[in-house]
């Protein structure tokens, strides 16, 4: 198991597939990238494009049926050893999550207990992986709510989540994941839930706190806006699959795979997409929906929805190739578009 | 000069207070006034506990509206009856966000439409088959789609029949409330586009509530900015989104997120939270996260301010922002 020196996590070929009784969701079916120390990593994608069951796979919280299928998932720790965590246990995991690896999630508040104070609960958290006492707990929390910038911590260190704002509850669970200094943060959606001037609240702190510990992020997000906001390099997921990755400069500036040609397309945008007097020009948009992930195609999962398709999509999968300086794509015409 | 045409609705002073078992007093919306001119789009922005959405149901009486007018075709919608209202409500119809939630699961689609004819005793008999295909046809989905159930559809195709659903009886005005919110962005822009489509096709007049900026500037002719229950800034959205003369609508603009990472801001984002719709700030509610409050602001509500052309402004420091 061999990992670049400045990379702390490399998913190989994964494959999470839930299984029924008469068909197989093939959920993530052979996605591979790369985190860089430090770094953030966006994964983008609309709803059923796997990325939230790799963040899962990777934390070890896939629910049953799904399982990983095969594939590695290799993890740098602070002691530089490399774990795969495609091979994890469930009592490997424990001593990892929270330590090494923390998470954060869309809806701060199913994710906080309504019963505990929100300073016993990220006390609690550092107590779980580190011998201390109650009091110093204590005195670690107030720290770490003070490192999220919660106003007046001291004051809101006895508040239960429901006392507080979604943005509130939002900064407590990061405090939360990063109380015991982790080198890895996985961000699902982390303010998908939030207002927009709270959104730009929690992507600056997010960016600071960065600075501050060195943690590498891996976010993952719906939306392009936010990509371009946070992401040092993006990789963008369709039905299960990586469909380009690039970093985040020359994602934006020339995409080498239709769809997220497409994805920027139909963001409305008033420069473009208004005339001279206000007057509106038809959206672009990508028609027809996601296939279900039960039933994919045998060539591109995109070609029925894909203007630049042409019949050798249909026969096989497209590899991954390189399409720009930095980047890959998974078109077999990529160097068209 | 001929006189500028009366607006479709005309909404002033609309006010909704809750009263929670405790007694306390929610003030979801105060002193909202705009109106909405013929075959036209308005946008109703604002973050949540902005009071958008109670105000879009009030307009509708879906909501019991606690004081202010809204005159729909020369008429108080607030002064009618329960049963004077109804004869209004074909032409008042509504979309709403949740194509999920708001299709019932055991009904038919065309149980479904049939429902909404029914409601406003239309297209009996013989016609309903036909009009019901003719509503499909009109959101872009196929006759066979009628004998479907809800989950059959993808949340796209779901919104499209609550579309369908609203244009069953021919309204002339529709309060579309975040309709586009809960889709995908590849799904989004279909939608968006079918809205458009529409308007033109039934010259219809929209209130279109929505969080999301970028939408609200493509698709709205006006816009309405909306904080804490109040109306913070209107006007044509091109004056408004060209040269904000809010600093709440400035701040809005200048945190949403753009697709372009050339363009990342080093922006100052608005401190702290919407404070609680409970006990709202006196004076401007606006100030408590307002980068340039002063003393004045505290004192009064600020008054709504003409800056001609239709663009009003409630700030007493709009000046230095122009």
């Amino acid at each position: 198991m061999t990992l670049d020196a400045d990379t702390i996590l490399s998913v190989r070929d994964l494959r999470t597939w839930f299984k029924g009784r008469h068909s197989i969701a093939k959920a993530v079916d052979g996605v591979t990238f790369d985190l860089k120390r430090g770094k953030t990593l966006a994964v983008v994608g609309e709803s059923g494009s796997g990325k939230s069951v790799t963040s899962l796979s990777i934390m070890g919280l896939l629910a049953r049926p799904g399982a990983i299928e095969s594939g590695q998932i290799l993890f740098r720790d602070r002691q530089e050893r490399v774990h795969d965590l495609a091979r994890f246990s469930q009592k490997q995991f424990r001593a990892l999550r929270g330590r090494e690896i923390a998470m954060i999630f869309q809806e701060p508040m199913t994710s906080l207990n309504p019963l505990y104070t929100v300073g016993d609960q990220i006390g609690e958290m550092i107590a779980l992986h580190e011998p201390i006492s109650p009091s110093e707990a204590r005195k670690r929390a107030l720290e770490m709510l003070r490192h999220v910038e919660i106003p007046d911590a001291a004051g809101r260190l006895d508040d239960y989540p429901h006392q507080m704002s979604g943005g509130m509850r939002q900064r407590v669970m990061i405090a939360m994941a990063l109380a015991c200094s982790p080198s890895l943060l996985i961000a699902d959606e982390p303010t998908t839930a939030l207002d927009v001037t709270i959104q730009a609240q929690i992507l600056d702190l997010l960016r600071r706190l960065q600075d501050q510990f060195g943690m590498s992020i891996l976010f993952i997000t719906h939306n392009l806006g936010v990509v371009a906001e946070i992401a040092h390099d993006v990789v963008v997921m369709y039905a299960g699959r990586v469909v380009e990755q690039a970093p985040v400069m020359e994602l934006f500036a020339r995409q080498t795979h239709p769809y997220t040609r497409g994805l920027l397309a139909c963001t409305p945008d008033a420069e473009r997409d208004l005339g001279s007097e206000g007057e509106r020009q038809a959206l672009y948009s990508i028609p027809g929906s996601v296939p279900p992930i039960t039933d994919l195609p045998p060539g591109c999962a995109f070609e029925p929805r894909c203007g630049y398709a042409v019949p050798a999509c249909r026969n096989a999968l497209p590899p991954l190739v390189k399409a720009g300086e930095n980047s890959i794509s998974r078109c077999i015409r990529s160097h068209e578009i | 000069m001929s006189a500028p045409e009366a607006p479709l609705l005309d909404v002033r002073g609309l006010t909704k207070t809750f009263v929670g078992r405790n007694g306390r007093t929610v003030h979801a919306v105060s002193d909202v006034s705009f109106s909405v001119r013929r075959g036209t789009t308005v946008g109703l922005v604002g973050e949540s506990g902005s009071g958008k959405t109670t105000a879009g149901r009030s307009v509708l009486r879906l909501i019991e509206p606690s004081g202010g007018k809204a005159v729909f075709d020369g008429v108080d919608l607030f002064s009618l009856s329960e049963r004077e209202m109804k004869a209004y409500r074909k032409r008042l119809q509504i979309i709403f966000q949740d194509p999920f939630s708001s299709l019932n699961p055991r009904m038919r689609i065309d149980a479904i439409l049939s429902e909404a004819l029914d409601a406003a005793d239309f297209a009996r008999g013989a016609a309903r088959r036909e009009r019901i295909a003719e509503l499909l046809a009109i959101v872009g989905l196929s006759p066979d789609h009628a004998r479907r159930f809800p989950h059959e559809f993808s949340g796209g195709q779901r919104q499209r029949i609550g579309i369908a659903r609203a244009l069953a009886v021919e309204p002339e005005f529709i309060v579309a409330d975040e309709p586009v919110s809960a889709l995908d962005v590849s799904v989004q822009a279909q939608v968006l586009n079918l809205l458009g489509d529409l308007q033109k096709r039934f010259s219809l007049s929209i209130l279109f509530i929505a969080h999301d900026l970028s939408v609200v500037e493509y698709l709205c002719d006006d816009v309405v900015v909306m904080y804490l229950g109040r109306v913070m800034e209107s006007g044509p959205s091109r004056k408004v989104y060209a040269n904000p003369r809010h600093p709440y609508t400035r701040a809005l603009l200048a945190t949403a997120p753009v697709p372009d990472p050339t363009r990342r801001k080093a922006r100052v984002p608005l401190m702290g939270d919407i404070p609680s719709p409970i006990n709202p700030p006196s004076g401007c509610v606006f100030r408590t996260r307002c980068p340039m409050a002063i003393e004045a602001c505290a004192q009064a509500i600020p008054p709504v301010e003409d800056l001609g052309g239709n663009h009003h402004v409630a700030c007493i420091r709009h000046a230095e922002l122009a």
